[in-house]
């Protein structure tokens, strides 16, 4: 029976024999959807007197929100960091092809570049909703250049830059329009790195601490300031010291602002971060934790040669390396990879399921069904 | 009155189930004439709704043209509490069968006027044509509904303010803390249940035997309401035999010995299937 129609014409649909994520378990509940948004199916009831239009059998499978990658540097022949004509083609490309590993928003990530590349690229793309297209975008994610030399793995050293005054001069100069990002990574023990941050935050733009050699009390100023995110936790950064725990330390920190968390990213590829590493910073701080893919150009590609920015990558197997060396350069995981990773690592108790994308749904619209 | 006593709690869930089933099933309802069905809430009815539920996803049963009313709610709770009747009948009922939202009514009790708010639900129950079978339970201090001792056995729907009896049993819904559990409630009253075509009420458990025991072995008393029922012409007691520990040998003995005639009415059990 449909609604009474009060509230809104538009179709409910009911998704139906599904285990749902919900309070941090999966339970046996249906999910209801109207015009894009989930809908509490109690009020339906009861206000509207409403019920569904019409009903999706989910065969028992899990539906879980859709996964949101806030690291991709690209992917499938696609170098986001790469200045192009048509940045929004790539763009496009990738949103369309990671629906199949179940993410519905991303931030494409820039990496180190001359200003002449955010100059070009940044404007080219809008933050905007996802779709049949493609997964929506959310903004870039700007990882450098104001970031250390000494960590900047596989970012290309000529092209790292450092605050001269601590305004608005140095990030308008290098990134031209902070319109369409998201998020930005940067070393707060850079010099006036502190006045950066807060402008960045009120500028609604993610902090995002990484690619640093900051001690701990560095990281928690920068936090204070507005920091709330930790670009690949351990990753390009000083290892976890007893007696200066640095970024790390901030999973445990006490000097954390009442009301805020620090949230930081992980590549569960099995190979940026070994397991038992994994377990200690989710047990250390479970509600924290972000699965990231860092993905890069070759992702989704077979093993080779491939771009990186200004730099050249050599694939081996699922290992991506910095071409001559063997500093690690971004990962080839798919998101779904990771979150399959991150399950068996972290030992969840879930329900033993593959955890493998099924079906892909952007606002209650089916935008991508794997081929059975 | 009928005794029906089952071995356990499962089994005397099971046969009311049946029973409500065989009822809507016979009764034939359509868009012309619904079945009114009153509704009970609390940890002895849900087996019940358990089995209702698995006879509606089997396909036997449906309550497309069921009209449901229930008993009681609490005042002052918000609707979206989880111990609110609203939530019970939601996630332990209404959302696993067809019926129509809009003949699901429940009293309202945080309606800006609750004496308006209950004199229009005993007028929604006259214009849906009265309740074919109300179901009930009982209270350890042998209310039904929120009728609690002392209530007149021919009230109407009401506001009460709980006994201290009942606030104690319901504390366990809330965290144990006294504090916590609501002190009024709308309620139908005694009157409204007995203008019933039929009464069933569901008592298992022995904390509810001295209930029981009062409410059909001694006289009709307005401190245990629902001995009133002892005066309808179609009432009947279905328990299982925890609740018949305060009887006398000889009640359960005769009752015991009628099960035979009993169990015709859930047996053969009717489908929606077959009409």
């Amino acid at each position: 029976m449909p609604s009474n129609k009060s509230v809104s014409d538009a179709p409910i649909i009911q998704f139906t024999d599904c285990r749902i994520l919900r309070e941090h378990k999966l339970q046996r509940e249906d999910l209801w959807v109207r015009d894009g948004k989930i809908l509490d199916p109690e009020k339906l009831f009861f206000d509207e007197q409403g019920y569904a239009d019409c009903r999706l059998d989910c065969g028992g499978a899990i539906v879980a929100p859709g996964f949101i990658d806030v690291q991709i540097n690209g992917g499938y022949g696609v170098d986001f960091s790469q200045p192009c004509e048509d940045v929004s083609a790539g763009v496009s490309l990738v949103a369309k092809k990671i629906l199949e590993h179940g993410v519905t928003s991303f931030c494409p990530t820039l990496v180190t570049s001359p200003p002449a590349v955010y100059h070009q690229v940044l404007p080219q793309i809008n933050v905007h909703n996802g779709g049949p297209d493609g997964a929506g975008v959310l903004g870039f994610h700007l990882e450098g250049p104001f970031i250390s030399s000494e960590k900047r793995g596989a970012h290309p050293e000529r092209f790292l830059r450092t605050f001269r005054s601590g305004g608005s001069d140095d990030l308008m100069e290098t990134y031209g329009s902070l319109d369409n990002v998201a998020m930005v990574t940067l070393a707060p023990e850079l010099p006036h790195s502190q006045s950066v941050v807060s402008t960045l935050r009120q500028k609604g733009v993610t902090v995002s601490l990484g690619h640093s050699v900051a001690n701990l009390s560095q990281a928690e100023d920068a936090v204070r300031h507005g920091a709330s995110f930790i670009t690949h936790l351990f990753n390009a950064m000083l290892p976890f010291h007893h007696r200066d725990p640095g970024i790390v330390g901030l999973l445990t920190s006490d000097q954390i602002p009442a009301g805020r968390t620090v949230f930081y990213g992980m590549i569960a590829d099995g190979i940026h971060t070994n397991p038992a590493a994994l377990r200690i910073a989710h047990r250390a701080h479970p509600s924290g934790l972000v699965l990231v893919t860092d993905a890069i150009t070759a992702m989704g590609l077979p093993p080779g040669r491939h771009t990186l920015g200004q730099q050249v990558v050599q694939i081996q197997g699922l290992h991506a390396y910095v071409a001559g060396t063997k500093t690690l350069s971004g990962s080839i995981a798919t998101m779904d990879m990771c979150v399959r990773h991150f399950k068996q690592a972290a030992d969840l108790v879930l329900l033993d399921d593959g955890l493998r994308v099924r079906t892909t749904y952007i606002s209650g619209e089916e935008v991508w069904r794997a081929e059975l | 009155m009928r005794l029906v006593i089952l071995d356990d709690y499962e089994l005397a869930s099971e046969w009311a189930a049946k029973y409500i089933r065989n009822r809507i099933v016979e009764f034939k309802p359509s868009a012309d004439r619904y079945f009114t069905l009153g509704l009970p809430t609390g940890s002895t009815p849900y087996g019940c709704y358990q089995k209702l539920i698995e006879f509606h996803r089997s396909g036997d049963l449906s309550f497309k043209y069921v009209k449901t009313f229930n008993m009681d709610e609490y005042v002052g709770l918000p609707r979206v509490h989880p111990e609110s009747y609203h939530s019970y009948m939601w996630n332990n009922f209404f959302k696993h069968i067809d019926i129509d939202p809009a003949n699901a009514h429940i009293l309202d009790g945080n309606a800006e006027n609750l004496e308006a708010e209950c004199n229009a639900y005993e007028q929604k129950i006259a214009a849906a044509g009265g309740i074919e079978l109300f179901v009930g339970g009982i209270g350890p201090d042998g209310h039904i509904a929120f009728n609690e001792p002392g209530s007149s056995l021919v009230s109407r729907t009401r506001v009460k303010t709980l006994a201290k009896d009942t606030i104690v049993a319901n504390a366990r819904f809330f965290g144990n803390d006294l504090s916590k559990v609501p002190t009024m409630a709308l309620t139908v009253g005694v009157g409204t249940v007995m203008d019933a075509k039929e009464v069933m009420i569901l008592i298992t458990g022995a904390h509810k035997a001295f209930a029981l025991y009062k409410a059909i072995e001694e006289g009709v008393n307005h401190m245990w309401t629902v001995s009133a029922f002892q005066q309808h012409p179609h009432t009947i007691f279905v328990c299982d035999e925890d609740a018949t520990l305060e009887l006398r040998v000889k009640t359960v003995k005769y009752f015991k010995g009628l099960m035979h005639v009993h169990n015709r009415l859930v047996d053969p059990v009717l489908s929606i299937k077959d009409q």
